[in-house]
């Protein structure tokens, strides 16, 4: 009987879902272990709230912090500093690609600032744009645009020969080249670019939100931290780590949709 | 016999500039920044000293560095850094060896770090001064979170990439764990764990950074802070030239040591 309960035990950790619902149960068993150890005592509520005050909580932080108006400020803020990173950053990538002694002394220094820690000129930033929503777009803008311009330079630079060969065999004229053989064939790779840049923008945006306390969903955090409503800023971060996550999630799913079968 | 046409073109001879024209672009361009900064600085185009002259900075910057209180926040944050690094770094090798090293475990936790990974961790801020109070403490705390995610998932990668015969080899001297992560796992994956350690000290670093920003009486994230509320601008220039030279220093050493560079890219 025990023999056959482990062989089913087995069969379902190595089932299609099997893993999924095991990880999903050991993190809803973790949260009532703290749940317990809350109430008994054993850790202090005053610094880790229960789970089930936090769960609480989401309607009330939901209705009267205006979540829904601070997630369409924070989406507004991403979606411009993406327009703004999608325009200046292809056209980097065009402009690296097009002239190439350009790109030879300037990659390394894109791929250098790819790499810096952009985020830490925030002060810089609040200097020059002032605290506003225009400070929290342009840090965004400026964490997404290395990315995009490297990832529109690698793309366009692996278009296949033939295709360019095909391109040459027509006669096309350079304009024609772009628009119908490059810029097709690097399409999918701008867009893994374009990805990367919005989730850099993104992690920007709600940081800054966060650290000058203006604008939506990082200054939801915030405030209700200051106001020391623990389980309204539990709820918040989880809040917010959801709509990271579905973003992501969608962002991937969007990327997969749109690449090409190889 | 018709002599085929010779041509001799004296002029056609190609230009040859004392420098190689990339280095001498890259020259170009950066004497072109510095002269707008200089025409800009000059002009007061922007508001009143937010451009500072390139002297001012200059000036900033040396004082900067020949003020011993600059060091002691310097090797605060340095701490800091450190033993975030040890913490999340450690950790984050555990993980990404257990995730790693067993289908089933990656199959039911590793989706959460992949997701949990882009996340913003400063959010996690006011959690950890709960959690570790107003000191160090919360800003290690920042930096270990940071530091672990990249660490955790470039490890598990690493991990599942390993030539399968190696591990045989282990197994068929009976190796224990401990000898099979330290004799087999670590070397065959030494490159996915340097990067991982780069990416995570790259992030660490930030983490860390906007903690001292956030809240703190010390470190050089404190001194950026401070700077912009005093307004003292050649000084947060030179605490940000600063900054920068460390990150991508830090980088590319770890990038050296680690024989990063010597991978071939395929």
């Amino acid at each position: 009987m025990s023999e056959a309960a482990v062989a089913a035990g087995r069969a379902f950790a190595r089932s299609r879902y099997g893993p999924a619902l095991i990880g999903l149960g050991s993190f809803v068993a973790f949260i009532m272990l703290v749940e317990l150890l809350i109430r008994v005592g054993l850790i202090n509520r005053f610094i880790v709230p229960m789970p089930s005050d936090i769960i609480a909580a989401f309607p009330r932080v939901i209705e009267e912090e205006q979540v829904l108006h601070r997630f369409v400020l924070t989406a507004t803020e991403a979606l411009s500093a993406t327009i703004l990173v999608t325009v200046l950053g292809v056209t980097g990538g065009v402009l690296l690609h097009r002239y190439l002694l350009l790109r030879q002394a300037t990659e390394t220094w894109v791929a250098a600032i790819a790499a810096a820690p952009l985020v830490l000129m925030y002060p810089l930033y609040l200097v020059i744009f002032g605290r506003s929503a225009l400070t929290i777009v342009m840090m965004g803008f400026t964490a997404g645009l290395a990315p995009v311009i490297l990832k529109t330079l690698e793309g366009l630079s692996g278009t296949r020969r033939v295709l360019i060969n095909v391109g040459k065999s027509f006669n096309l004229t350079p304009s024609q080249q772009f628009w119908k053989i490059l810029f097709p064939a690097a399409l999918p790779t701008i867009f893994v670019g374009l990805r990367l840049g919005l989730i850099f923008s993104l992690i920007n945006i709600v940081g800054i939100e966060f650290l000058i306390n203006f604008g939506g969903l990082g200054q939801l955090i915030n405030e209700l931290a200051e106001r020391y409503d623990l389980p309204g800023t539990y709820a918040a971060i989880c809040f917010v780590i959801l709509v990271s996550v579905c973003v992501f999630v969608l962002m991937e799913r969007l990327e997969r949709w749109l690449r090409p079968v190889d | 016999m018709a002599e085929t046409g010779r041509l001799s073109l004296p002029s056609a001879r190609p230009l040859r500039l004392p420098v190689h024209p990339v280095t001498a672009l890259r020259i170009g361009i950066i004497v072109a920044v510095l002269v707008i900064w200089e025409l800009v600085s000059a002009s007061g185009w922007l508001y009143r000293d937010v451009v500072p002259s390139l002297g001012a900075i200059g000036k900033a910057l040396y004082a900067t560095l020949s003020d011993p209180s600059f060091y002691f926040h310097l090797y605060t944050t340095f701490y800091e850094i450190g033993i975030a690094m040890v913490i999340g770094g450690v950790s984050g090798l555990a993980v990404g060896i257990l995730l790693g090293g067993s289908k089933f475990m990656s199959r039911a936790y590793e989706a959460y770090l992949y997701y949990l990974g882009p996340c913003p961790k400063i959010i996690f801020f006011p959690i950890m001064i709960m959690w570790f109070g107003v000191g160090p403490g919360s800003k290690v705390a920042m930096g270990a979170i940071s530091c672990f995610f990249p660490v955790a998932l470039n490890v598990a990668g690493g991990m599942r990439e390993i030539d399968k015969v190696l591990i045989r080899v282990g197994r068929s001297f009976r190796a224990n764990t401990w000898q099979m992560v330290t004799k087999i796992y670590l070397p065959a994956m030494r490159h996915p764990v340097i990067n991982g350690m780069r990416l995570g000290l790259g992030v660490a670093l930030i983490g860390t950074l906007l903690a001292e920003t956030k809240l703190s009486n010390r470190g050089i994230g404190f001194l950026v802070i401070q700077a912009y509320s005093i307004f003292n601008m050649p000084q947060m220039y030179a605490l940000l030239i600063i900054l920068f030279v460390i990150a991508i220093g830090a980088n590319t050493v770890i990038g050296r040591v680690g024989g990063l560079d010597t991978i071939k890219r395929t």
